[in-house]
């Protein structure tokens, strides 16, 4: 071992032990004393035979799906679960960030919280003394601090939390689980800028998570573990390459299912017309897609005449509607009316590829020609994916030439 | 020396801080949202004493025999509750705090540890009753009030014991809890708390001198011995030997070293079996 690992993980493999019928009472000892020492205990194998160096100063990422055993490994590097078989040494102090406001306490004022707290994550009443007044800047709660805390909105409590642990936590090594990221858009970015912050004091923090645009962003370094394994280790863009290539296919059957689940919901209007069909002509649009294509069909109800107008719009992720257009805005001139025989219209756009990677939903509505009615508005009606190397901290990426002249 | 209170101080830095800040908390949350608040940590034992002091010494007329018996009952409730206290908060304190085991790394004995200074805390606000019912009452302050000390630590040391072997039993067996409950009862009328040993000793010389060697019983006679009167019957009066105090100091120490073995093997998998 050489003197700027910090981190070293040897061997480690994790056995769950899942006894079917559990000894939780005396009886059951006495009852059935050897089904309780022998018998039918189920061994799931959480970790096998992980290894890995984490050096100094180094953002390593910890990808994988849920239950591939991330958290597991997380969490025995946090010393709060015994490796099965292998070692982990660390070097230095371990602030492990599993989870925000450990220990809060809904009967105790904020005040008293932020002491508990810091407590928990080791720091002494003198060391919170000298930081209190940044923790309470930070999370923006002057006037809320000798309130109880279940007086709190939870907004509030996270803010709280998260300031208790970035203002307090100059540690050496940081662990953050993914859970960090959730809340709002605001809250994200503030998470986002400490892990900037992070990456420019140098710290040595290991990042688990499956948002590979934070991955990319961030780590140096990435494992990606599938079935309690590590199947690639490298850079963290090679990581996550593997990551999407690995489990796209999957992503995709689980939105289809979705999809289908939420057919003909989230319809809504006054009527008369019904859109049908909404499809993109891609699922997955990479950086190598420079537009991608809507389409759907409009079907009218029996007596329904007279000239509409149709259009749709995007929604990320998050639910934040990015664009959108109808015919009349983008300059069609024809107009849009039904054939008296087939009563169906197909309409079609062409968007170029200006978004983020993420998750997207297409949500089409018709209007009547004068806007006076909507007509109706599908609510997540198709959905698609992005996954691009090029990602900003914005709502849309539009493809930016840059020039030095 | 100071350079080994320091590598002490470094060592178990962050169990110092944790135990300092659960203590506290644990006083402030006590009593949050009763009416009286503390006054409840005095009111308590002092309750009981009243009930047990209109019922056995107004109407069975037991102690009469032993000077200011008002006090040395209520004596000897302080310091059982205090047991009681110490091993209930113990017992539940690991599965209490799942939450927390399962997101930190934290040393588990500060929890149980904690617990049981929370109770000290309130021991010592006991005490201070228990010192103003003897100016009350008329009895004398002398030195040997001074042994209370090493009674206390071997009251403190023993309780934690229990506690700690309950706290790492409790985590496999749910049943505990019940059990306990039970075996505190039996231990309340099985130690002479109510009744003055004499009254065992009147019929059974033996059974009083068997009783005497629990711990607890040893711990609370003497206490009386020193503190309230010498007509207690305790391990020196019965035996004439002073030897055989190495029976319950032998069982607390019994104790102490099979919790501790039992809890250190036990703790590194509480996270995942609460």
């Amino acid at each position: 071992m050489t003197d700027d690992i910090v981190i070293h993980v040897d061997k480690v493999s994790k056995d769950f032990r899942l006894p079917h019928e559990k000894v939780d009472s005396i009886k059951s000892v006495f009852v059935n004393p050897f089904r309780a020492s022998g018998g039918r205990i189920e061994v799931q194998h959480a970790l096998k035979n992980i290894t890995f160096d984490i050096k100094k100063g180094e953002f390593f990422g910890i990808v994988g799906r849920n239950g591939s055993g991330k958290s597991t490994l997380l969490k025995i590097i946090a010393g709060i679960y015994q490796p099965t078989k292998g070692t982990v040494n660390v070097t230095g102090r371990l602030v492990p960030f599993i989870e925000l406001g450990v220990g809060f306490n809904p009967e105790l004022t904020g005040r008293e919280n932020v002491y508990l707290n810091g407590a928990l994550m080791g720091f002494s009443v003198n060391e919170v003394n000298d930081k209190y007044h940044a923790i309470v800047e930070f999370a923006e709660l002057e006037r809320f601090m000798d309130q109880k805390l279940k007086n709190y909105s939870s907004g509030m409590q996270v803010r709280l939390a998260f300031s208790v642990a970035t203002v307090l936590a100059e540690s050496d090594v940081l662990l953050i689980d993914e859970v960090l990221a959730v809340g709002d858009a605001d809250f994200q970015r503030k998470c986002f800028d400490y892990f900037k912050k992070l990456k420019k004091d140098k710290k040595t923090v290991i990042f688990v998570s499956h948002d590979m645009g934070a991955v990319r962003e961030y780590c140096d370094r990435a494992i990606l573990i599938d079935k309690s394994e590590i199947v690639f280790s490298g850079t963290a863009n090679a990581t996550a390459k593997e990551y999407t290539r690995l489990f796209l296919p999957d992503v995709y059957e689980a939105q289809q299912s979705e999809v289908k689940k939420v057919q003909n919901k989230g319809k809504w209007g006054a009527g008369g017309i019904d859109i049908q069909n909404v499809t993109t002509n891609k699922k997955v649009y990479t950086q190598d897609d420079e537009s991608l294509t809507i389409k759907y069909a409009i079907k009218a109800n029996k007596g329904f005449n007279g000239e509409i107008m149709a259009g749709f719009a995007i929604k990320n992720g998050a639910g934040e509607l990015l664009c959108g257009t109808n015919n009349k805005i983008v300059g069609y001139e024809g107009s849009l009316v039904f054939d008296e025989n087939t009563r169906v219209l197909h309409v079609e756009w062409i968007v170029p590829n200006i978004f983020n990677e993420g998750n997207y939903s297409v949500e089409p509505a018709v209007d009547s020609i004068d806007t006076s009615q909507l007509l109706q508005w599908w609510d997540d009606a198709h959905s698609f994916k992005v996954v691009n190397d090029y990602k900003t901290p914005y709502p849309v990426a539009p493809r930016v030439q840059f020039l030095k002249r | 020396m100071k350079h080994v209170f320091l590598t002490i101080a470094q060592r178990y830095r962050y169990s110092i801080i944790l135990l300092q800040q659960l203590v506290v908390t644990d006083f402030k949350l006590r009593y949050k949202g009763s009416f009286l608040g503390y006054v409840w940590t005095l009111l308590r034992p002092l309750a009981l004493f009243v009930i047990l002091y209109v019922v056995f010494i107004n109407f069975l007329r037991v102690g009469a025999d032993i000077p200011h018996f008002a006090v040395y009952l209520l004596f000897g409730i302080v310091l059982w509750n205090y047991f009681i206290e110490v091993t209930n908060n113990g017992l539940s304190s690991i599965v209490g705090k799942g939450d927390l085991m399962r997101k930190l790394s934290f040393p588990r004995y500060v929890i149980v540890i904690a617990g049981s200074f929370s109770a000290l805390i309130n021991l010592g606000i006991n005490l201070i009753v228990v010192a103003v019912f003897m100016v009350i009452n008329g009895v004398p302050f002398t030195p040997d009030i001074l042994w209370l000390i090493p009674l206390i630590v071997e009251l403190f040391i023993f309780s934690l014991a229990v506690a700690f072997l309950l706290s790492a039993l409790y985590v496999k067996f749910r049943d505990i809890n019940y059990i306990w409950e039970v075996i505190l009862q039996a231990g309340f009328y099985a130690t002479p708390i109510l009744y003055p040993l004499s009254m065992v000793a009147d019929r059974s010389f033996f059974a009083a001198k068997i009783m005497v060697l629990n711990p607890i019983a040893q711990i609370i006679q003497d206490a009386r011995f020193h503190v309230v009167t010498q007509k207690t019957d305790t391990i020196s009066t019965m035996f004439h030997h002073e030897y055989v105090y190495l029976i319950p100091l032998v069982i607390v120490g019994v104790f102490a070293v099979v919790s501790v073995i039992y809890f250190k093997k036990k703790s590194p998998g509480f996270a995942e079996d609460i």
